[in-house]
């Protein structure tokens, strides 16, 4: 088990971007029979989601994201030392999308900058390299660019997928400072390679085949471009995952989980994470969900959750455990005490 | 472990069909109300009362609640 351990850096500042459009999930009846839509929202718990029009990116929604977090926190462009961006759904497949977003913010040449590609877990992995660069001598600021754009990559017509995803774009500000012990505990397990995945690309190449939209089980229709998901695998994976491994973080931290403030989960559906919380016997109320109103944001879920459900409560001292798991398979966990740091509420594109 | 028991808790997962319509030999993908996030119930249900981690394909592959029971009995 990967356990990292980081003093004299923490999280700043964070602030978040969506769509505009919203996107209704009671309005699928030509997806999921009329009388199962109601039982659907309810399981699930999302109501409505935020869909990026044709032109806007990931980028566009973290780059929106970044200069809200600069403007609440008088930061200049010159002092951020590397921009990080976390995404599955990049500008390119070349180039990478970080040095674009360099460019766009106004960050000088001296600004390195790197893609980081994990899915559901991005932002727990994203934020330990994030609080590693910002550890070494020369790196004072590093600026991490979480977001997604799932509708891009998953199919209308995918009765599984579909309600679930919307899109967002997020701002993290890690810096060196007088901050208190940050520990991770990291795992992967590259068997459950197909539990999530999107089938054409460099292993399987693209042809004109992978255009052609299949009935790959009853009610999931999706071409060989769109993301597929085991749902069952998923839950199962999860499930024997993410209690123990909060178990084993506090465990090793000797941190009573009745003394967490925030269990901040990615914002999977309120189905299986109200099943996690049970499972700890950990109060819903210390449960943020931002789901309702933005679906599952993949890797962006978490720090949207913070700048939705945490922007107007008082974070000082309080501790949090983030939690991300998905895609890979990979998942991870983070214990963070809040100290001195700005959530900015959400913003539309 | 113990089949009625077993069956029962299956039958506490449903919310349209009546208890006294589901038996070991029910096959549940036929049930009106069967769908994909009834079987993440039937996951947890599982996970809950047995502590066994059944996986997509175990769902896939038992047509009764029977043949379930059986994939459960032999993971314990």
């Amino acid at each position: 088990m990967a356990t990292i351990r980081y003093k004299g850096v923490g999280i700043r500042a964070v602030a978040a971007c969506v769509p505009r459009e919203v996107v209704h999930n009671k309005d699928l009846g030509y997806l999921i029979p009329e009388e199962e839509i109601e039982k659907t929202i309810n399981s699930i718990g999302i109501h409505e989601r935020r869909i990026a029009d044709a032109d806007t990116c990931a980028s566009d929604l973290c780059y929106k994201a970044a200069v809200k977090l600069m403007e609440d926190n008088g930061i200049a462009p010159e002092s951020i030392d590397m921009i990080l961006f976390m995404s599955q759904t990049s500008d390119y497949r070349i180039p990478a999308t970080a040095p674009i977003l360099q460019h766009r913010l106004g960050c000088p040449k001296t600004t390195a900058a790197l893609d980081l590609s994990l899915g559901c877990s991005g932002y727990v992995f994203a934020l330990s390299t994030a609080m590693a660069y910002a550890s070494i001598d020369g790196i004072n600021r590093v600026l991490l660019l979480d977001g997604e754009t799932f509708s891009k990559i998953v199919s209308r017509n995918d009765k599984v997928d579909w309600p679930l995803y919307g899109d967002a774009g997020t701002a993290t500000l890690v810096e060196k400072g007088d901050f208190g012990e940050t520990v991770f505990s990291l795992y992967s397990d590259g068997e459950g390679e197909d539990a999530v995945k999107i089938k054409d690309g460099m292993r399987n190449a693209i042809t004109a085949e992978s255009l052609v939209e299949k009935e790959v089980e009853p009610g999931v229709k999706l071409t060989g471009l769109d993301v597929f998901m085991d749902g069952m695998d998923v839950f199962n994976f999860a499930m024997s995952v993410v209690p123990k491994g909060i178990k084993n973080l506090c465990k090793e931290l000797e941190l009573p989980l009745e003394s967490v403030d925030y269990l901040i989960f990615h914002q999977a559906n309120k189905f299986m994470t109200d099943f996690f919380a049970k499972r700890l016997k950990f109060p819903l109320e210390k449960v943020p969900y931002c789901l309702q109103k933005y679906g599952n944001t993949s890797s962006a879920s978490v720090p949207l959750t913070i700048s939705s459900e945490l922007a107007d409560k008082e974070l000082e001292g309080k501790t949090a455990i983030m939690a991300g798991f998905g895609a890979g398979l990979s998942w991870g966990f983070v214990k963070y005490d809040f100290k001195g740091c700005k959530v900015s509420p959400v913003i539309e594109y | 472990m113990e089949l009625n028991e077993f069956v029962e808790n299956f039958a506490d997962q449903l919310e349209d069909t009546d208890a006294s319509e589901i038996s070991a030999s029910t096959v549940f993908k036929e049930l009106e109300e069967w769908s994909s996030l009834l079987a993440l119930s039937v996951i947890a249900m599982v996970d809950e009362e047995y502590d066994v981690a059944l996986k997509g394909d175990d769902i896939r592959t038992a047509n009764t609640i029977e043949d379930l029971y059986d994939t459960v009995k032999s993971k314990l």
